[in-house]
């Protein structure tokens, strides 16, 4: 479980929020919803320390992530998968090496093993072609799929997702989601979204945090979501132009 | 109070990169592939630069010395000791700064401002292992390689030089050069191109890591490395021209 614990973030004199407080359960999917600047991303990046904040902790099966070592904290990252919003695929080797990065590091794997581990994992994504390709010839839609191979690959208990739907068509965005839910249901991961697309959140996720005016303005299920009347929520979701 | 802030990141990221040059493995991989990239890439820049150096050198000494006053060894002498002592690692310096230096912090700075840092350390990896210890001693390691290669040209483009413009043939060069030849002048310059390996790599992996703003911040990284690495070589060349002459 993670417990975001009064968390304030600030760059600078700019505040990005402050007293930012809600958990999240094991192998429950939770949207992190708001506009876009509201600090979803970098509430995001507290999560497995990327960045560190003014106050507050985060809490992971009660360990607090800020007080731990550096050596660690690396090891708590690993228990984490992050997809980020524009896969940050490395783009001096090709989408193969790119999937097989981590295990070539942090398992004890034969060649063989780990040829068929990353062949599976792109497989998962529906990029079981892919393999040879340089990270340059990947379409927006493939190298975030790329990228969730890579971050599923060592099998983590959380995985964080930046914006996985942002810049695709209605359609890869559709094939994005079911990665999410397929993901979810057959590794039994926690899984945290950080997106501002509300079809995609009425479609994946159990929980959502809403983000708004520098705090959390508003946190509950996705069935009291949709009978919500906090004027803030029910305004982004009116300017999102999506009906419940 | 911002080159303050800058210089206590820098040497924290030192400080970093020092106390994991035990982790080898994680950087075995990218120190040989550094070795490649700073070494054996340079070599042609490396070799041009020091021959166009001696020659020129060779051209201007020959011309501004009243060879009815000076014996005309006394060229070779100049040139030869000029391009051990200084010229070779200075001139390979800087000329280094641009090639190495933009390459390191343009390649970091574009890993950090596409999130492939924030990936790095998202999988439990240590950064700065894998990314800024490698092309720290791959440049201590190869810039006095590269230095004793610009040397040995500069001294050979004079000679050629010399003779081709019949002021000075080979022979009488290399006497002169011969006459003034100290060992010690070549350590000198060996302990100038391992500090200036060390400056212009760390300067470089310092601005790209930290790099930020999309690709005006990685350009603006990659100028300030270059700038900085080249007023360091200066700065340093002459602390050590103080210390060690």
């Amino acid at each position: 479980m993670i417990e975001i614990r009064n968390l304030t973030k600030s760059f600078g004199d700019n505040l990005i929020w402050e007293n930012v407080s809600f958990n999240i359960e094991d192998n429950e999917t939770i949207a992190i919803i708001g506009k876009s600047g509201s600090g979803k991303s970098v509430l995001l990046k507290h999560l497995n320390a990327l960045l560190y904040p003014d106050s507050g902790d985060v809490l992971i099966d009660g360990e607090c992530l800020f007080e731990l070592s550096y050596s660690q904290l690396r090891k708590t990252r690993q228990r984490f998968g992050i997809l980020f919003q524009g896969g940050a695929l490395f783009d001096s080797i090709n989408t193969f090496e790119n999937v097989a990065f981590p295990l070539r590091y942090f398992s004890n794997q034969t060649e063989e093993e780990i040829q068929h581990n990353v062949q599976e994992a792109l497989t998962m994504v529906n990029l079981e072609e892919a393999g040879s390709k340089a990270t340059s010839e990947l379409s927006g839609g493939m190298r975030k799929r790329v990228g969730l191979a890579r971050a599923i690959i060592l099998k983590p208990q959380y995985l964080l997702y930046d914006e996985p739907t942002s810049g695709l068509d209605p359609k890869t965005s559709e094939e994005i989601n079911e990665l999410i839910l397929e993901m979810a249901n057959s590794m039994n991961i926690t899984s945290i979204v950080i997106t501002h697309d509300m079809h995609s959140v009425l479609r994946i996720a159990e929980k959502v945090a809403f983000i708004d005016e520098q705090k959390l303005s508003w946190h509950g299920t996705i069935e009291e979501m949709k009978v919500s009347e906090h004027p803030p929520l029910v305004d982004f979701i009116t300017a999102s132009e999506y009906q419940i | 109070m911002d080159s303050i802030k800058q210089f206590g990141q820098y040497s924290l990221l030192l400080y970093q990169a020092l106390r994991s040059v035990t982790e080898f493995s994680t950087y075995r991989k990218n120190l040989f592939s550094e070795f490649v990239k700073i070494g054996y890439e340079s070599i042609p820049i490396i070799l041009l630069t020091g021959a166009f150096t001696g020659a020129v050198l060779t051209l201007q000494t020959a011309y501004q010395l009243d060879t009815e006053l000076f014996s005309v060894t006394i060229v070779g002498s100049i040139v030869g000791q000029s391009i051990v002592i200084e010229l070779a690692a200075v001139i390979g310096g800087l000329v280094l700064a641009g090639k190495v230096g933009a390459r390191i912090s343009t390649e970091l700075g574009t890993m950090r401002v596409s999130e492939q840092i924030d990936a790095l350390e998202s999988m439990g990896f240590n950064s700065v292992t894998f990314l800024v210890v490698p092309r720290i001693m791959a440049g201590i390691a190869m810039f006095p390689v590269l230095y004793v290669a610009a040397a040995t040209t500069g001294i050979l483009g004079g000679i050629l030089a010399g003779s081709l413009d019949g002021i000075l043939p080979a022979a009488e060069f290399m006497q002169g050069a011969r006459q003034f030849f100290y060992p010690e002048d070549v350590v000198f310059g060996v302990v100038k191109s391992f500090v200036f390996g060390f400056v212009i790599t760390s300067i470089s992996c310092f601005k790209g890591y930290y790099a930020f703003g999309g690709a005006e911040g990685v350009g603006n990284a990659t100028t300030q490395a270059t700038v900085m690495s080249c007023i360091y070589i200066l700065l340093a060349d002459f602390v050590l021209a103080a210390i060690l002459l």
